[in-house]
């Protein structure tokens, strides 16, 4: 036989529901103030996509823009440029980038020449090793790094390698190709660096 | 509280009214104001978005060219409804991306050589009042002896010219002798005639009266969106939570009555 | 105590374990029934008792906005104007977060003037009370230069010149003011240096202080029990088996749940300022504020927030020069006594009965006309000088200042009630 006091049902129940209306009150309350630490309207204008013309960037040429704070190279690729990709698989530590591909290589980019047309590579100008921005060396002339250079990028900082398609040469401190980031055709004359589709 | 009221002594109560006298009787705050002149009150309403839209496109085309609004984002305007593509087409002037902040055409310094230093517009609103740019804008009258020809009923001396004076036309002030309803003349309080300053219009506008107060209202109305652009949503938002605390007091006020029953 | 000579937690249900491991270390079974579930409070609170759980709550309310505010503020002359509309219209919720900031410095005077003012009623000042009227007083003494140092940081016209203007009263001072103004603002004229140095004390020194004081403030009440409506010691009459005064009742559950609805009322109040009136008729929020500080420009009428209001009527209101000072300085003299004043109120009340239920006429006729006068004084305060209204702040003066100067003579001569032995309802 249990001797249980007597539990009084009404207290209870206003108890409850008084809690489970303070919980809800509680909750509305951190969520703005949460909120409050997600990026303002300036910092989300400053990380907008920008808009880049590409009209008069000729064959050879590279254009280099700033987006959330990066340097992002345009390079005009020449046919001759394009040969020398596929002349340099055998050479590159990732060839069919498929090291990490949420993250350096978006869906239209994983293709043998890394962006969406091949005439235009488009990558983030950051070293993938420690964060140094490398020069370019678009020639395709012996270097000291390199006697058999093909043209690319070199990071003064430690040495890495990348080729015209912004791919890792092996055995150097970069681990991963140089980043693709997210951009689109607004017109054939015309990208927009920032966001994959168009708006 | 009322059965406070009740239990108080006499001179308590007394005190409570006075109280509640002093504070209504209060006057409210006073707004900044160059002078005493009587304001109309301003018919806007900032939920009328396509006034807001008109008086949107009224202020980047004429208030711009002098004033900035430097704390106003382009792309705020989209709660005006308005795409991207509508505010960079229809809206911008002198900025490029629709993420910019609405800056002046000119620079501060020859902004300031020109006209002298022309405020920022972007909370004048709040500052001033929509009643008192609603007067202000339809305030002005020609006067030869001011520097910019200018002159204005609730801004006397100011420096900004009448900007909208193509489609408002041009006025002049006349001093008129008052007077009543069965046309005699009315008295000052010292004893002379008393004189009404009237408008009265000498080179019309393009826009007939009715037509350009609609106009200035939706400057004024986006003026005050421009000011507070989260006061409707304020109030909405409002209403939910007042709605829902009025539930919680009607909970506790149950709860604290449970508990209470034990104590007496 | 050796932590095994205490007795496990019970009643906590599932949390029975770890409560006892930290009551093992740490005195919260002690503190929890000493502060809480076995400390005794009159029955018969009343409205007027609210109010001090109210500015507990407000002070929290200040410190989880004011920290939010932190995040996005600029202190610095030329950004901070500008800092304060990006939070109000770029970060989300932000205007949310400035809109309870300002109702909540409101607020919390609000419930600090009632709160004092309960004091008067009941004489919640008088012996063995006063340290805790003391404390309170330093509590209200911080909160408005809590709230004189975080008016400055909008940087609008009206914290521009607010600042001037008081800045400026400390240079009254006779031998030492200007220079004590110099240290003050850092600057020869309220500037950056002073912006950055006046954020630093609202965002961190002076709340320190506050949490502190208001920790023994509690402290001090509990020390000594809480008074009540009737101004009768519930200490006196204890049961005698139990120990427990006859007329108190446990803090929880009794006003826990009494003042969870008395919050929620005050909560329901507060959003509808906040949600539809945040500017309060331009009271809460000043209009010319929202006009950028311009050192070269003074707006034609200067007035503090309505909360400073009397004691700027006092201010204002010496307009004649005594005895080689000046009005000036009496005028700084004057606004200082009249806080300061309070807290010599322990003594200067000489009344047998505690609580205004039981007192003579005379004390209910001078506490009446005391707040008239107050709100009198707080009124003229937000207007422009006439002569006619400083005559009024000069008669009001005098009747705030008698009030305190004659309380021994006519508290002691009043025909008082007999206190009852046990409380009223």
């Amino acid at each position: 036989m249990s001797d249980k006091p007597e539990v009084n049902t009404r207290r209870r129940n206003i108890l409850i529901a008084t809690g489970c209306a303070g919980g809800v009150a509680g909750v509305a309350t951190v969520v703005p103030f949460v909120a409050s630490m997600m990026p303002s309207e300036r910092a989300k204008a400053l990380g907008a996509p920008i808009e880049v013309d590409i009209t008069y960037l000729a064959p050879g040429e590279m254009v280099r823009v700033e987006w959330r704070g990066q340097p992002v190279w345009i390079l005009h690729r020449t046919k001759e440029m394009l040969a020398d990709i596929k002349a340099e698989d055998s050479k590159v530590a990732d060839p069919k980038s498929e090291r990490k591909p949420d993250e350096l290589t978006p869906e239209y980019a994983r293709n043998e020449y890394r962006s969406r047309k091949p005439e235009y590579l488009v990558v983030v100008g950051i070293c993938t090793h420690l964060g140094c921005s490398p020069t370019d060396r678009l020639k395709a002339e012996p270097e000291p790094f390199d006697p058999d250079w093909k043209g690319g990028f070199y990071c003064p900082c430690h040495g890495s390698l990348f080729d015209l398609a912004g791919r890792v040469y092996k055995n150097k401190p970069a681990p991963d190709n140089l980043r693709v980031p997210p951009y689109t055709y607004l017109t054939d004359s015309k990208l927009l660096i920032g966001e994959d589709k168009k708006a | 509280m009322m059965k406070q009221l009740q239990g108080m002594p006499a001179p308590l109560r007394l005190l409570a009214s006075l109280a509640a006298a002093a504070v209504l009787a209060a006057p409210l705050a006073v707004r900044a104001s160059e002078s005493e002149a009587r304001l109309e009150s301003a018919p806007i309403d900032v939920r009328d978005v396509a006034s807001l839209q008109s008086g949107a496109r009224t202020f980047v085309n004429y208030c711009l060219n002098c004033h900035s609004a430097s704390l106003m984002r382009y792309n705020r305007l989209r709660d005006l409804d308005l795409t991207d593509r509508q505010i960079v087409d229809n809206l911008m002037f002198s900025a490029t991306k629709v993420g910019e902040m609405m800056n002046i055409a000119m620079t501060r310094k020859d902004a300031a050589a020109w006209f002298g230093p022309a405020p920022d517009l972007s909370v004048i609103a709040r500052s001033r009042g929509a009643d008192w740019l609603w007067s202000y804008m339809r305030g002005f009258y020609r006067d030869p002896k001011s520097p910019t020809g200018w002159n204005n009923t609730v801004f006397p001396g100011v420096g900004m010219p009448n900007v909208l004076w193509q489609m408002q036309g041009q006025r002049v002030l006349k001093e008129e002798v008052e007077k009543d309803a069965s046309g005699r003349e009315v008295k000052d309080e010292h004893g002379g005639v008393a004189k009404a300053t009237k408008f009265e219009t000498v080179v019309p506008g393009t826009l007939a009266p009715p037509e350009f107060d609609a106009q200035v209202r939706d400057l004024v109305n986006f003026m005050t969106w421009m000011a507070d652009p989260h006061q409707v949503l304020r109030k909405q938002v409002g209403v939910w939570v007042l709605f829902f605390l009025a539930v919680l007091v009607a909970l506790s006020y149950a709860l604290y009555k449970e508990y209470w029953k034990d104590v007496h | 105590m050796a932590a095994t000579e205490k007795l496990p937690v019970t009643g906590a249900g599932p949390f029975n374990a770890v409560l006892t491991w930290i009551d093992q270390r740490f005195p919260l079974v002690s503190t929890w029934k000493e502060h809480l579930a076995e400390y005794y409070a009159p029955r018969n609170f009343n409205f007027w008792y609210y109010f001090g759980s109210l500015a507990l709550l407000v002070l929290v309310i200040q410190i989880v906005t004011g920290i939010f505010l932190t995040m996005n503020y600029k202190p610095d002359a030329s950004l901070a104007f500008a800092s304060v509309e990006f939070i109000m219209r770029e970060v989300p919720w932000g205007w949310l977060v400035r809109y309870m900031h300002s109702t909540g410095a409101s607020a919390f005077f609000i419930c600090v003037y009632l709160h004092m003012f309960r004091g008067l009623l009941y004489g919640s000042y008088r012996k063995p009370r006063e340290l805790l009227w003391i404390f309170g007083m330093f509590i209200f003494l911080c909160l408005m230069a809590e709230a004189f140092f975080g008016y400055l940081l909008p940087w609008g016209q009206m914290s521009y010149w607010g600042a001037q203007v008081i800045v400026n009263l400390f240079a009254a001072i006779p031998f030492i003011g200007p220079d004590l103004a110099i240290w003050i603002r850092g600057d020869y004229v309220i500037s950056d240096a002073t912006l950055n140095r006046f954020f630093a004390f609202h965002v961190i020194a002076i709340p320190l202080v506050l949490l502190g004081l208001v920790a023994v403030h509690l402290l001090a009440l509990h020390e000594v029990g809480s008074n009540n409506p009737d101004g009768i010691e519930i200490k006196k009459n204890k049961d005698p088996k139990t120990g427990i005064p006859l007329d108190g009742i446990p803090f929880h559950p009794y006003y826990t749940v009494k003042d969870i609805f008395g919050v929620s009322v005050f909560l329901l109040v507060f959003a509808v300022i906040v949600f539809f009136a945040p500017e309060v008729g331009g009271y809460f929020l000043e209009y010319n504020n929202f006009i950028p500080a311009d050192p070269l420009k003074t707006p034609q009428h200067i007035a503090p927030v309505w909360y400073f209001t009397p004691y700027y009527s006092i201010l204002r209101a010496n307009t004649v020069n005594f005895f080689w000072v000046d009005a000036k300085v009496w005028g700084v003299i004057a606004m200082g006594v009249s806080v300061m004043i309070f807290f010599l109120l322990p003594w200067l009340d000489r009344s047998p009965a505690k609580s205004i239920r039981y007192r003579g006429p005379i004390y209910k006729a001078a506490l009446a006309v005391f707040v008239v006068c107050f709100l009198i004084l707080g009124y003229l305060g937000t207007e422009t000088v006439t002569e006619g209204r400083t005559l009024m702040a000069q008669v009001c003066t005098v009747v705030y200042f008698l009030f305190f100067i004659l309380m021994p003579w006519y508290t002691a001569i009043d025909k008082c009630k007999p206190e009852p032995e046990r409380v009223t309802k």
